[in-house]
């Protein structure tokens, strides 16, 4: 029995039209393991563990679950090789209970809602879950619906768990004792996935390491052999020394003062937490943080695309008297002067319109413009055309829906239209996020340019090494609180990493 | 071995396709209508090839045919145009029917009441104006709790209808009814019918000008440019300034008017008089030809010319082969359903398991 | 007999009441999960002239000897093959090939009246001039299936006893519907569906099939609502006229009884009262034709109300009038 693995993929391969997501990637995983899946945004690790979870199709390959191949053609097929997955997007029925939830897709008996809570209770006290099975979904903090996701699988007897970015929404605490109900898991002989980039955590949990490049599949290794810059290295390819040029900022000027803003989402919890900080004309200033710590909330309460509960942000432009933002409509905020630019992180959802051409997309910002109902086609194109040229966008041509094009280039669009507007300010979310290095490039030299000319550049990231590298100053969010800001040339990787986790300032720093 | 892994049949979704073949999977689906219809006969005993010989000449072949069928073919693509912005912003407003009405109804409450007191040209422009507002603000209501509350607008809107035309149920039966008891309302004056042109209320002219407004409208003007940006993404309307909500409610007004005009333009060219069937399903009938023009106005002109070639050469059916005339709305179902399901084959692939592992192989 | 105006008001409202309940409960049946057919009145169309054609050939074939309880089958099972037919066009269209459920719909309450129609004039030529079915078969469908002794008794027999054996028989459908939805796995999967159909795909739950039996299903029941009207209200005759707009309100009726089968059992006795209100209850100031929109006018006012108090459980099915692609990425 112990040579039988208890998943084995062989020769993976899984196209999305002419994008290959895996190509031809081999993987074992054992009982009694946690197995790290690690590799950066866009590298593969979804796709690939969707096909064990009967979500995709493999084009190519072979699966073997406990040695014997393995036709997952769905996710019941998926079940009935006891394997459950909790995907990063939680598959949850709003208006169901927890426990409904729970049973869904289950076909053993009638619905007897006592026999059902009693089961999940029983899961529940075993590994310390604490949830109540009568509870609706939409009344759940993330926490609970991600516990609700695990009491599921295992409810139905997986014994083989995937896990996507379990951490990505959770507090450290939170985190904390899911890693502690995960190596109780492991130890009742379950064979464990989890999906991530973050090197602290596949340290701190896992016993191999497995890394996807890119689709590819570059080698596993024990993680008691290994170190963070060896998957580093095998993550990125090279070790990372960046050699983003930075000059040093000249002439900077206040910009964009902010204070003390909080904002709240729709079910009323606090995205942002007082926060305060100045963007300066001339420099570029990088937010830092782990996914969901309100960079999205930041950005966009700043473009007006956010409610704002309190506080103020104040735009100081060049030579004329300070403007209050804070409730102005995004129109109001551009009639009033502010030259405000903002690549957002969701690119065809929010930052262009996926049906349309360059053009289109060009008028996006410019479609007011003019007097008269009609609107100018020809700036646009002409824009487009520049853009299409100046930053090496690859497409069929102007007319082109950007639907079509590949990541880098949708980004190239949009970051180019952007700077097209010649604004004063310019916010980017995850500017490079599924790009190749050398478009990636392409943008950091781009924002660099702006910043000489003396515009405030906000650059949102979540590769730290970036961040170190291209920006001035660094602010570092954390939960919606601002955990300090410190000087890109002389902090250091391990200091925003703690700052990440904990707020500056707290009592348990010190412990 | 892959044979039991992969499903006979997969989907996928297709990028991009040759507009040859598209126009050859849509004549290839048009094609199949007329076969399923020509089952439909031959069940029936008739012979196919004369019951749509039937058809078409009972539309085309006389001038007197031709003019009805250019009649039924006004309000239909009338009303597609007015469709068409709010199917474009993914409103799904299924309420021209009642836009219809109420601009029957704003009409002819002035061709009753003013006729004696208007010039005839004026009164009919009165007419004009009045029954586009009516029929605006008809669909102004669902387009208002849409923007504040996000109300359902496909369910609000369907019940617009219904209550607009209870109302000139009751306008029929009550204060506007003619001859006590009739429950008719009475025939318009002449100077409040449209006048005819080519054998034809003018209808037909202020659709085709329409038309052309209404092309320029969707891709020329800036309105048009936001009503296409908020249809495919409302994240990204807001993102470039638009007040997303205003935007709704100004395009289900123009929308409604449309409509209304729609409604003035058979109460006073075709009808002559208000009755609740004014709008006689074209505000249902017209979204299917909106959705199957793809939105494009000029098609529009085809496809509900053919429509109401069926319409009309149904009706001949009827008087020359003894076939119910509701075979029209029968055959107009199956083009329909042909038309729309064959979209699909433009829009996925299907990928077969047999294929698939030649290629592999090759 | 029975005079007392409320007890009449309130058998009058049944009355008209249980075609809308048969169509709703169908309609309900397909909305949840997400299927949001529009054609119901063309299915009621088609029901109706089936159901009425099949008992009056049936009739026919037989004689004098036609079987009540057989009839009575017939008539269901002709109704809701007509209304299944009808879905399951509908059903290939929108799930199978992805089209717009809205714009199906509409075609399909197109083809459907079409098709209702056709079949009634086309049964009245062949027949000559006129489709009808002898008066003993007659009372079968319109009369109480209770013995005198009940009906007679004072209230109870008139509120209880005395309607026609579809009022029972939707009334059963209701409850088993509410408790099909409510208490069974199956009823938690199917809402699923229409909640979230990749939430319910990731659970292992077949998605095409949930949403091809329901609205088939669904379907055949609401079409089983214009076989009702035509055997009941309008005395076994084929009548368009008056079938005209069964269907839309049951749509209201959906709304109206937030997509809940009990609800929906007073919601069209409710409605039905509201159809016939103005010939028991006549105001000075409201008009007849008026009162013939207050069904609608209210659908319209809860449809506010709802999405106003914005309460989850209240909403339509989130993924209602949404085609379902898994690979959609």
């Amino acid at each position: 029995m112990e040579s039988v693995h208890a998943i084995e993929l062989r020769h993976i391969t899984k196209r999305f039209g002419k994008v290959v997501a895996n190509d031809s990637i081999d993987l074992t995983l054992d009982r009694g393991e946690i197995l790290s899946l690690l590799g950066e945004n866009g590298s593969g690790k979804t796709t690939l563990m969707n096909m064990l979870a009967g979500i995709y199709l493999p084009d190519e390959g072979e699966i073997l679950v406990n040695g014997e191949p393995a036709a997952i053609r769905s996710p019941k097929d998926s079940f009935d090789y006891h394997i459950g997955m909790i995907h990063q997007h939680f598959k949850l029925v709003d208006v169901f209970t927890a426990a409904e939830n729970i049973v869904l897709g289950l076909h053993d008996g009638k619905l007897d809602r006592r026999e059902i809570y009693e089961k999940v209770r029983a899961i529940s006290d075993r590994y310390g879950f604490g949830i109540d099975p009568g509870k609706k979904v939409y009344e759940m903090s993330v926490s609970e619906k991600q516990t609700v996701e695990i009491v599921k699988v295992l409810y139905r007897g997986a014994d083989i768990l995937i896990l996507d970015e379990p951490t990505a929404v959770l507090t450290p605490q939170e985190t904390d004792r899911l890693f502690k109900i995960l190596r109780s898991m492991r130890e009742d002989g379950k064979a464990i996935v989890i999906i991530t980039h973050k090197l602290h955590e596949v340290m701190a949990l896992s016993d191999k390491v497995a890394v996807l490049r890119k689709g590819k599949y570059i080698g596993t290794v024990n993680t008691k052999d290994t170190n963070p810059q060896a998957l580093t290295d095998m993550m990125v390819g090279h070790s990372v020394t960046l050699n983003i040029n930075r000059p040093d900022p000249v002439d900077v000027v206040p910009r964009l003062t902010v204070k003390g803003l909080t904002c709240l989402d729709a079910e009323g919890v606090k995205k942002l937490d007082n926060v305060s900080f100045t963007a300066m004309g001339g420099e570029i200033l990088g937010i830092a943080g782990i996914a969901g710590s309100g960079q999205k909330e930041l950005l966009e309460s700043i473009a007006g695309l956010y409610p704002v509960a309190s506080g103020s942000i104040e735009y100081s432009p060049e030579g004329r008297e300070p403007t209050e933002l804070v409730g102005k409509s995004p129109m109001e905020i551009k009639k009033s002067g502010v030259a405000m630019a903002f690549v957002p992180e969701d690119r065809l959802g929010m930052g262009l319109v996926g049906g349309m051409g360059m053009t289109g997309n060009m008028m996006l910002r410019s479609w007011k413009k003019g007097k008269g109902a009609f609107v100018n086609k020809k700036d646009p194109n002409k824009l487009a055309l520049e853009v299409m040229e100046s930053l090496e966008v690859v497409t069929p041509s102007v007319e082109c829906p950007v639907r079509r094009l590949s990541g880098g280039n949708v980004q190239k669009v949009l970051v180019g239209r952007e700077i097209a507007s010649c604004p004063s300010v310019l916010m980017s979310a995850y500017a490079v996020r599924g790009l190749d290095i050398n478009t990636s490039y392409t943008i950091y030299n781009l924002m660099t340019e702006q910043k000489m000319k003396g515009v405030a550049v906000i650059f949102v990231g979540e590769d730290l090494d970036v961040l170190l590298e291209l920006c001035d100053r660094i602010l570092v969010l954390c939960g919606g609180q601002v955990s300090g800001i410190v000087d890109g040339r002389k902090a250091t990787k391990e200091e925003m990493g703690l700052m990440m986790t904990r707020v500056a300032g707290r009592k348990e720093e010190q412990a | 071995m892959n044979e039991q892994k992969t499903p006979l049949i997969r989907l996928a979704k297709r990028d991009d396709m040759d507009p040859k073949r598209v126009w050859a999977i849509r004549g290839a689906s048009f094609l199949v209508a007329i076969l399923i219809g020509a089952i439909i006969f031959m069940v029936m005993g008739h012979n196919p090839f004369s019951a749509y010989g039937t058809i078409i000449n009972g539309a085309l072949g006389k001038k007197t045919a031709i003019r009805q069928t250019v009649k039924n073919a006004i309000p239909l693509l009338g009303t597609a145009l007015a469709i068409a912005p709010c199917f474009k912003m993914r409103f799904w407003n299924i309420g021209a029917e009642g836009q219809i009405t109420a601009g029957a109804v704003a009409a002819s409450y002035f061709a009753l009441f003013w006729a004696d007191k208007l010039p005839a040209p004026v009164l009919l422009v009165v007419m004009a104006v009045a029954a586009a507002i009516a029929g605006g603000l008809w669909g102004l209501i669902p387009a208002f709790f849409k923007a504040k509350w996000n109300t359902n607008e496909t369910l609000f809107t369907l019940m617009m209808n219904y209550i607009i035309i209870g109302v000139v149920k009751w306008l029929q039966g009550g204060p506007w009814e003619g001859r006590p008891g009739s429950q008719i309302i009475p025939q318009f004056e002449k100077s409040a019918c449209l006048p005819k042109v080519f054998g034809v209320h003018c209808g037909w002219i202020i659709v085709l000008v329409l038309t052309v407004l209404m092309y320029i409208y969707m891709s020329k003007t800036k309105q048009g440019y936001e009503i296409a940006v908020i249809g495919e993404s409302l994240n990204t309307a807001r993102y470039a300034g638009m007040n997303v909500g205003r935007i709704i409610m100004r395009t289900m007004f123009i929308s409604g008017g449309i409509s209304g005009l729609v409604g003035f333009v058979v109460a006073s060219g075709a009808d002559n008089t208000l009755h609740a069937g004014v709008a006689a399903g074209v505000g249902f009938t017209a979204i299917t030809v909106a959705w199957l023009a793809q939105l494009n106005p000029f098609a529009m002109i085809g496809i509900s010319g053919l429509l109401a070639v069926l319409q009309k050469g149904a009706t001949t059916l009827q008087t020359r082969m003894e076939v119910p005339a509701s075979i029209s709305e029968i055959i107009t179902g199956i083009f329909l359903f042909c038309m729309l399901g064959c979209e699909f084959f433009i829009n996925y692939q299907m990928i077969f398991r047999h294929k698939e592992n030649k290629e592999a192989k090759a | 007999m029975n005079t007392n105006p409320i007890l009449l008001l309130i058998s009058a409202a049944v009355l008209n009441g249980t075609p809308l309940l048969f169509g709703t409960i169908g309609e309900i049946l397909a909305e949840k999960t997400g299927n949001l057919n529009l054609g119901v009145e063309g299915m009621m169309y088609m029901g109706g002239a089936m159901g009425l054609g099949g008992v009056f050939y049936y009739e026919k074939a037989v004689g004098a000897g036609a079987n009540p309880v057989l009839a009575i089958l017939i008539a269901l099972l002709c109704a809701f093959l007509a209304g299944a037919i009808g879905a399951v066009i509908y059903s290939f269209v929108t799930i199978t090939l992805r089209a717009n459920q809205n714009v199906t719909g509409l075609a399909l309450s197109i083809f459907g009246t079409g098709a209702g129609q056709f079949i009634g004039e086309y049964m009245r030529t062949r027949e000559g001039g006129f489709v009808a079915i002898s008066n003993s078969l007659k009372d079968v469908f319109q009369n109480s299936p209770f013995p005198a002794s009940l009906q007679n008794l004072p209230v109870v027999g008139p509120l209880l006893f005395c309607y026609n054996i579809f009022v029972y028989i939707g009334l059963a459908m209701a409850i088993l519907m509410a408790l099909y939805l409510n208490k069974t796995r199956s009823g938690l999967h199917l809402r699923a569906v229409g909640e979230s159909p990749a939430t319910a795909d990731a659970a292992g739950i077949n998605v095409t099939r949930y949403k091809y039996l329901a609205t088939i299903i669904g379907g055949g029941i609401s079409a089983i609502g214009g076989m009702v009207y035509i055997m009941t209200i309008a005395g076994c005759v084929w009548n368009h006229e008056g079938l005209s707009g069964e269907g839309w309100l049951a749509v209201a009726l959906v709304i109206f009884c937030i997509w809940r089968p009990m609800n929906a059992v007073w919601g069209s006795v409710l409605f039905g009262a509201l159809m016939i209100l103005y010939l028991r209850l006549q105001l000075p100031f409201i008009p007849d034709q008026l009162y013939k929109i207050l069904p609608y006018v209210v659908t319209v006012v809860v449809l506010i109300i709802t999405s106003m108090r914005n309460k989850k459980e209240n909403q339509p099915p989130a993924s209602l009038g949404l085609s379902y692609f898994r690979e959609d990425r």
